[in-house]
């Protein structure tokens, strides 16, 4: 790990101006991803700015008749909240279906959301990655591809985002709250928030330098039977090969959004008129221009199956 | 307060170690190390088994290391050093977490329980206890994450956390073997000696309910 000095931010501005006055500063939340790469030097921060003190981890009630859940909040505690999970049931299961208990104990909302990708290339440092090192190449494509991407990649990354909340957070058309480094603030659509990697797969939000997250907030419920379908390679502690976050009305209309398949999570509106209609008519618009290789093509009809599952359940 | 004499030490040794990087740094030299990665010290206050502790560290130290090697409270294990086995797994403010995942500097005022906390030899934990009577563990390496963790698993229950496996969102989760096998999968076990862990924290949290099937 690379030495670094350590303050603690008295205010959410002034902790976003301190980081951009300085390339190398970051923030530092949970620490459960930042630190684990800080081990193995992917990331090198010459100054760290922990968030700890600034008390953004409530949530509350919005006068919209949303939440407001702090940056802060831990994964544990926005999973076990009781509004959450009454209104807005499948955040509460992307949560619990994601990390370990004690990850979760740690890992707060806004660091969820900016966690990086475990596509192993990332974190082998000895091969070339355009995440890592801009330009250097890709390894994973024409490498072991089972786990990546089969939608929305460039030829400069195929890599997935990892996260089980993201894909909730997106379903439900969560705004994220962000102060900038000259104070002020504004609310990025999650729609808006990850980006596609394109040419720069290194650039994963739509975050400004220095930009923090303060809250994400949720919408007014909408109801309906929610689900989070999470297929992977163990029965727990493991990250989606692919999942399926859903809500589903009586009259079989929804939304549908799935993780382990894209740079973001991957929801397509459009998509969504066919869910009356069946898993394969709306996965056939929903994975529309995908890109497969040989060892991933199956997500796309684990993508089918694991909605097709959501589907059958009852919906009363 | 009580501060330690090996604290004391070992900053000393990182305050030369520093000096003689920053020394050697303006030769070039494909194996000195360069200045800016001199030691950045810090202090902290943690209060770790009922007693104040305060400590001058490398930013760099996390928990985990802060533990062992400045408290020499090696009861907490070093197994992966990357939040995947759970061997480090200390109970920190009540909850459970991953010590290698977190930076003691990050910890100040706050109270942190080890193994070491929860039981001795002579007085043995009941989870301690249970794990012997169970034969919860093989070459032992886990075994004080796992007991810490089950600590503060079983309390996560009595606060009616829910996990992926509790099939009603709105219910108090059941103790079930689903439950205990699925909030327990942050804890490693090489050995593989996962049936008689369950039974060890089943008999100690007052037996199971029977659940639906894993």
């Amino acid at each position: 790990m690379r030495a670094f000095t350590y303050e603690r931010a008295r205010t959410p501005a002034e902790a976003a101006a301190a980081a951009a006055s300085e390339p190398g500063a970051r923030f530092i939340a949970g620490g459960t991803n930042l630190l684990d790469l800080m081990k193995l030097e992917i990331e090198t921060p010459r100054r760290l700015i922990d968030l700890g003190g600034l008390k953004l981890d409530e949530i509350k009630a919005t006068r919209d008749g949303g939440l407001r859940i702090g940056a802060l909040a831990r994964n544990t505690d926005l999973a076990a909240d009781k509004r959450v999970r009454k209104d807005y049931p499948v955040l509460s299961r992307a949560l619990l279906a994601g990390a370990s208990g004690q990850l979760r104990n740690k890992a707060t909302t806004a660091g969820n959301l900016l966690q990086r990708t475990r596509c192993p290339y990332f974190y082998d440092t000895n091969m070339p990655c355009n995440k890592r090192s801009p330009g250097a190449g890709c390894s994973a494509i024409g490498g072991f591809t089972r786990s990546h991407a089969v939608l929305g990649t460039s030829e400069a990354c195929i890599a997935t985002h990892p996260s089980d909340m993201a894909v909730a957070m997106r379903l439900l058309d969560a705004g994220v709250e962000t102060v900038r480094p000259d104070g002020a603030t504004r609310t990025i659509p999650i729609a808006e928030f990850h980006r596609l990697p394109a040419e720069t797969p290194h650039i994963e939000t739509a975050l400004a330098p220095g930009e923090l997250i303060t809250a994400v907030t949720l919408p007014k419920p909408v109801g309906g039977k929610q689900a989070y379908h999470k297929v992977r390679d163990r029965a727990s502690y493991a990250f989606a090969l692919v999942s399926v976050a859903t809500i589903i009305h009586e009259d079989g209309s929804g939304r549908v959004a799935l993780g382990g398949v894209a740079h973001k999570p991957w929801r397509v509106e459009e998509a969504e008129a066919a869910m009356p209609r069946g898993a394969k008519a709306t996965t056939e618009a929903l994975l529309s221009g995908a890109r497969t290789t040989a060892q991933n093509a199956f997500k796309l009809t684990l993508a089918e199956r694991a909605l097709g599952a959501a589907m059958a359940q009852p919906r009363g | 307060m009580v501060e330690q004499s090996d604290a004391g030490l070992s900053r000393r040794g990182l305050m030369a170690v520093g000096v003689a990087s920053a020394a050697v740094a303006s030769a070039p030299s494909a194996t000195a190390a360069p200045a800016q990665d001199a030691p950045i010290l810090a202090t902290v206050t943690l209060e770790v088994n009922d007693r104040k502790q305060t400590l001058h560290l490398d930013t760099r130290t996390t928990l985990l290391d802060a533990l062992r090697e400045h408290l020499k409270l090696t009861g907490t294990k070093k197994g992966c050093d990357h939040g995947q086995c759970g061997a480090c797994t200390v109970i920190v403010e009540g909850r459970r977490i991953n010590a290698c995942l977190t930076l003691a500097v990050m910890h100040e005022g706050d109270t942190i329980t080890t193994i070491e906390g929860l039981g001795t030899p002579e007085r043995l934990h009941p989870l301690q206890a249970a794990f012997v009577r169970h034969d919860g563990y093989q070459c032992g390496y886990c075994t004080p994450g796992q007991i810490c963790s089950a600590k503060a698993m079983l309390d996560e229950i009595k606060a009616g956390v829910p996990s992926h496996v509790t099939a009603d969102l709105s219910d108090k989760p059941k103790l079930t073997e689903a439950e205990l096998r699925e909030r327990m999968s942050g804890n490693i076990c090489r050995c593989g000696a996962y049936s008689n862990i369950v039974e060890a924290i089943a008999e100690v949290a007052g037996g199971l309910v029977k659940g639906e099937p894993a």
